[in-house]
């Protein structure tokens, strides 16, 4: 028999399981909303008006629809991987969250216990991130595959091969914070950019590291397919690309996806390069409060640059991929050493 | 506990390694070999190497099934569905297995389950990613650099190959 600290501290960990996988569940409804009122604004017109009062209430009909839809499968498709490639792209994303810190420690008042606000702090924790977050590429190709369609077979490769070029930039844009960090976990190196540089600058990976990221954030564009990168889903010439079969739930279990990286990437921008919980300038510290207003600041970025900026082209995408970003993350990396030394 | 997880990676790790060279359709065998993969990575979690089991799952299940999946996924798989893949090889796969057998035998009967912890403590080697690193530049550098030259000619190799076809 275990005893009892042992218990809470594994109730606990069940505790922070589910509430974080209840967060993420829901975080797409409101988050389809604010998309498409961002985009109605910027495009100069109302965006969802009808169901509540500015289209609150929008996400949850498109709910009550996807639910209620009929699910078809085609003819010819590939059964089990047509069933089990939206669970190979949802299931990674919300793994990636078991090493994510959202903040230090807080103590609750009542009962005086100090709770960790991270499910697991990993010595490999920017790793084990970028290699879940890379098992992602399994839904989307399985998906295009299982479907036996020309558009979403032309899809699913497309993006594999996005997918995996610009995993290699990403990767080694990450590496600088590392090596100015000298760890790789996570809740280090958000520790290490606490305080401020000449007394008013904050500390942040950001004024070090302003190339990586620069190579960082382009590459996460591309990784999670938004716009500019949005070639996976080119409405114009592939019509939706991989998912353009699915309907119903299936489909809207890789829209979930789809919000969560963007939602993931948010959080990686901001744990390694704009200092995570840590707040700006003489601001008072509060727990979370300050993380999820950065948090919530990129992901209003995303929306932005989605609406503002065009769609590349295949080639110019990998051009971009394999002759820009990767020569630049390598340069990057020496010339962090060279800092270093 | 850790038996019991041992075993549940193992046996699915098995299975799943049995999948990759029985079934039919190459994209479901390369998916076999994801999982197994999977497994893999877990048995490192279970041998107290994080370092090695996000290096598994990054580059082997990230990277080298996918690059399967996408060379297989533009074949023709109607054409290309294993019939006949045994071209004649069945004495020679026969000596392989029982020699492997013999081998694996002979190092589980005689193999011990603790090896030396040598000079790093049970502490120090938490942080294992920054000993593992040190090691490798310092006292292993010339294996290291032997091995990245032959992924680099394999690379070579490899594009030669490909240019080759195009003409």
């Amino acid at each position: 028999m275990p005893d009892i600290n042992t218990l809470i501290e594994v109730a606990l960990i069940i505790v922070k399981v589910i509430v974080v996988s209840l967060i993420l569940f829901t975080l797409p409804i409101p988050l389809t909303w604010i998309e498409r009122k961002v985009a109605g604004h910027i495009q100069v017109r109302l965006g969802p008006f009808r169901v509540g009062p500015h289209g609150i209430l929008q996400p949850v009909a498109d709910m009550i629809k996807l639910m209620f839809k009929e699910d078809i499968a085609p003819d010819k498709a590939d059964k089990w991987l047509f069933k089990f490639a939206p669970l190979f792209a949802m299931v990674p994303a919300f793994a990636v969250y078991a090493a994510i810190p959202f903040g230090d420690k807080i103590t609750i008042p009542i009962i005086n216990k100090e709770v960790t606000l991270y499910i697991s702090d990993m010595n490999v924790g920017i790793l084990y991130i970028l290699a879940v977050g890379g098992i992602s590429v399994y839904g989307i190709i399985l998906g295009g595959w299982a479907s036996n369609s020309k558009y979403a077979l032309l899809g699913g490769i497309r993006s594999s091969a996005q997918m995996i070029s610009y995993e290699i930039a990403l990767t080694f844009s990450c590496i600088g914070v590392v090596m100015t960090s000298n760890s790789l976990s996570l809740l280090d190196i958000v520790k290490l950019q606490s305080g401020t540089i000449l007394g008013f600058i904050p500390h942040w990976n950001i004024i070090c590291q302003p190339i990586g990221f620069a190579i960082f954030f382009i590459a996460a564009l591309a990784e999670i397919n938004r716009i500019p990168f949005d070639l996976p889903e080119d409405e114009g010439s592939l019509a939706a690309g991989y998912h353009v079969e699915y309907s119903a739930m299936k489909f809207s279990f890789f829209m979930l996806t789809e919000y969560l990286a963007m939602v993931t990437a948010s959080v990686l921008t901001v744990i390694l390069f704009f200092g995570g919980w840590n707040a700006p300038l003489f601001m008072p510290e509060i727990p979370i409060f300050w993380f999820v207003a950065k948090v919530g600041f990129f992901i209003y970025l995303f929306m932005w640059i989605r609406f503002t900026l065009p769609r590349y082209r295949y080639d110019q995408l990998m051009t971009i991929g394999w002759k820009i970003l990767l020569p630049l993350s390598l340069l990057n990396i020496l010339l962090t050493g060279l800092f270093l030394l | 506990m850790e038996k019991l997880f041992f075993l549940i990676f193992a046996v699915i790790a098995i299975v799943s390694a049995i999948g990759v060279v029985s079934l039919r359709n190459p994209v479901h065998s390369a998916i076999s070999l994801m999982v197994c993969f999977l497994q893999v990575a877990a048995l490192f979690i279970l041998l107290r190497s994080p370092f090695l089991a996000a290096v598994q799952v990054f580059i082997y299940v990230g990277a080298v099934v996918v690059l399967f999946l996408f060379a297989v996924m533009v074949l023709d798989l109607g054409k290309e569905r294993f019939g006949g893949y045994l071209h004649h090889q069945r004495p020679i796969a026969l000596v392989v297995v029982i020699g492997f057998v013999f081998v694996m035998g002979f190092t589980i009967l005689h193999g011990s389950l603790d090896a030396p912890l040598g000079n790093y403590t049970e502490e120090a080697l938490v942080k294992n990613t920054e000993i593992m690193g040190k090691l490798l530049f310092t006292k292993y550098v010339f294996p290291f650099e032997v091995v990245s030259f032959l992924l680099l000619i394999a690379l070579i190799g490899a594009i030669v190959l490909a240019m080759k076809e195009k003409r």
